[in-house]
């Protein structure tokens, strides 16, 4: 705690430093202090995922040894790569307050047009795929068009979608059920064999924490020049070794055995340009609105329907690529790819990962943590050789705590008058 | 009813009329035939008392509803206010009644909202520079522009909406009870506010409901009863007359009887 107001060279108080009723946490242990205060009043932000991912982390390997042997982390990375991308997709519609249920269905069908059309047909890879990522934004605009023209709730819209694309993959497959992807083709290689050289992944780790630092010094430096208040040089610097130090421990431990894979390095990249996009951009920015307040964002001009359409685009394209990611996966594009688990899997990865089910609150990292908790899970009931009707009421409870917790940190946040 | 009063102080030219603008929601006409002119530099009192159509009247003005029939004329040309941006981009800023904040994003966020500076890459430092340039033009006590708005109380939320309206350099600013929810302080920083954006050579359309602030800046009074116009008054006109034509008091059956006595003898008595 800091009594007298920060001041800048000439001796005035920094522009947002004016009003001495409010406390500002300083330096490393102010941000501490600050973390703890804001977790306090319910803003919780990551910290149940982590909290949950040690305890989850804990418990399987001491069950299973072999649970975070590096192998089976590899495997876990390229399991998560594939679903994580459609719960990326999924933190889109829950920001705009709106649900897509119809996400297995979709990645189900973009992977059996990809068989379809490059196996079948002979269309070369890129254009089948192409293909299946149109479709894929096509039946987000035939959502958005439901939900602004005809007022049709997305839950059910996206519900219908569920079993009318389920119907279009099997129609599609025809009577033999499903179509094997050459398993010396690139994409195929690319889904299930391809890790990233060493230096690569150790450069790729280092420019992590390089980049944060760049990009937070070059926001200090501007703040300070404009007389506002800035985090200090210290904080930055900390940061940035605990990223790099941290990240390059995970990718050392991965290198030891498969290494990085590049489908997870895919993943982390869309997840960064998603990140960007909904903090940094105005596109962004109207998406929280959106969430927030439709009506106000209606009346500050925001183009309401168009953000709308944008995030049922955005959703149902990412649940294509992952369709196609899995088909790659698993070398095939057959009747179950993308039914069972996967569309409460990828909702509930980012529900788990901390984006609001109210819409307007979440980022893209929590598709991230949130599917690595899933898989993680399902990896570790895996090694334990449970039958997957535990695993469903495993998952299913740990969604459910997902959600309980969810609810009642925008209860706190109510309460503490941060909602 | 009160006769039309002749215009008290000739402002500047005219940047604002409305002829003959009704409003119907189903069977209901929110508006009928109404006409309001706002030149430059003045500020127009919207009267009126519950359900007499000025929030109806600010949203059509604000591009949020439609008129149903009527034409508006903006700086002499006929516009069509067919979204809040159209109105937004002319120079029509309204700060609405429930504000229209969004609580989840924090003040900076909602100052700029749909006006941000560079689309593709937030200018964050230059934008909240201009927010707490604007807030200490009114005085705000803001502690801190980086909290989302739902930690705000209710008076340092309407600063924030009004701060919003100013971002943009408007010609009109519409204010929906822009004082209901402020402290002693904060309403007369609020009145120095509308005054200030007088001499600049703005149009200001104020509704309130507290008579003393509206007396203490406008340069008409406006009434509204039932969705018609009801009569113009000057800010010296009686709290009577005010009060009568707002109530609709002088047009009950006993004014009426008052009237038609008032046609056969000169001797006039007119208590409600």
């Amino acid at each position: 705690m800091n009594d007298k107001a920060e001041t800048m060279p000439g001796g005035k108080a920094l522009l947002d430093r004016q009003d001495e009723r409010v406390k500002h946490e300083e330096g490393f242990a102010g941000s501490v202090k600050a973390f703890w205060s804001q977790v306090r009043s319910g803003d919780l932000g990551s910290l149940p995922v982590v909290v949950g991912l040690v305890i989850i982390w804990t418990v399987f390997q001491l069950l299973n040894p072999v649970f975070l042997s590096s192998n089976n982390l590899a495997n876990l990375l390229f399991d998560s790569s594939t679903i994580g991308v459609i719960s990326l997709g999924i933190v889109c519609v829950l920001m705009v307050a709106q649900i897509d249920l119809s996400v297995g269905s979709v990645s189900g069908l973009a992977s059996a047009i990809t068989g379809v059309l490059w196996v079948e047909s002979g269309w070369p890879v890129w254009l089948a795929i192409l293909a299946a990522l149109a479709v894929g934004t096509l039946i987000g605009a035939l959502y958005a068009l439901l939900f602004n023209s005809l007022g049709m709730p997305s839950f059910v819209s996206t519900l219908a979608g569920l079993l009318a694309f389920l119907g279009a993959q099997l129609y599609l497959l025809g009577s033999n059920g499903s179509i094997n992807l050459p398993y010396d083709s690139p994409l195929v290689s690319f889904g299930q064999l391809l890790t990233m050289p060493d230096w690569v992944s150790y450069g790729l780790a280092a420019l992590a924490g390089i980049g944060l630092f760049v990009t937070g010094y070059r926001t200090a430096a501007r703040r300070r020049e404009a007389g506002l208040s800035a985090e200090s040089l210290a904080s930055l610097l900390a940061k940035a070794v605990v990223v790099i130090a941290a990240v390059e421990f995970v990718v050392f431990y991965l290198n030891q055995s498969r290494g990085v894979p590049w489908l997870f390095g895919l993943f982390i990249a869309l997840v960064l340009a998603m990140n960007y996009a909904l903090q940094r951009t105005k596109w962004g920015r109207s998406m929280r609105a959106v969430g927030g307040n439709p009506e106000a964002a209606r009346r500050a001009g925001i183009p309401v329907k168009r953000i709308y359409l944008s995030a049922f685009m955005l959703c149902s394209t990412l649940a294509a690529l992952g369709g196609i990611l899995g088909a790659a996966r698993l070398a095939s594009a057959s009747q179950q790819a993308g039914t069972g688990d996967v569309n409460l899997n990828a909702i509930a990865a980012a529900v788990i990962g901390g984006t609001s089910l109210f819409g307007g609150r979440g980022n893209a990292y929590s598709a991230l943590l949130g599917i690595i908790v899933i898989e993680s899970i399902a990896s570790g009931l895996t090694l334990l050789n449970l039958s997957s009707s535990l695993r469903y009421m495993i998952t299913g409870a740990v969604l459910a705590i997902a959600v309980i917790v969810d609810s009642l940190s925008r209860r706190s946040r109510v309460s503490h008058g941060r909602a | 009813m009160p006769d039309v009063l002749p215009h008290a102080n000739p402002a500047g030219e005219l940047v604002l009329a409305l002829r003959g603008i009704s409003k119907n929601f189903g069977a209901v006409s929110a508006l009928t035939h109404i006409d309001l002119d706002v030149h430059a530099g003045e500020v127009v009192a919207l009267v009126g008392d519950n359900g007499a159509g000025k929030s109806t009247l600010v949203k059509v003005l604000a591009g949020v509803h439609q008129p149903s029939s009527g034409t508006i004329e903006f700086a002499g040309k006929p516009v069509k206010l067919t979204s809040p941006s159209t109105a937004l981009d002319l120079g029509i800023a309204t700060v609405f009644q429930d504000l229209a904040l969004c609580e989840n994003l924090d003040v900076v966020a909602n100052i700029f909202l749909g006006r941000e500076k560079d689309p593709m890459r937030l200018d964050e430092v230059g934008m909240e520079i201009r927010a707490w340039q604007l807030l200490n033009e009114l005085s705000a006590r803001i502690p801190s522009v980086r909290e989302p708005v739902a930690s705000l109380s209710g008076g340092q939320r309407q600063t924030v909406a009004i701060a919003r309206s100013l971002l943009l350099e408007p010609k009109v600013i519409l204010l929906d009870e822009p004082t209901a929810a402020l402290g002693v302080a904060q309403t007369a920083e609020v009145l120095d506010l509308i005054e200030r954006v007088r001499e600049r050579g703005l149009g200001v359309v104020m509704i309130s409901h507290n008579m003393e602030d509206v007396r203490a800046v406008a340069d008409r009074i406006v009434v509204l009863r039932l969705g018609r116009n009801n009569g113009v008054f000057t800010p010296d006109s009686t709290n009577q007359d005010l009060v009568s034509a707002i109530t609709g008091a002088s047009d009950n059956s006993v004014s009426r009887r008052a009237g038609r006595r008032a046609a056969s003898t000169p001797a006039q008595e007119n208590h409600p």
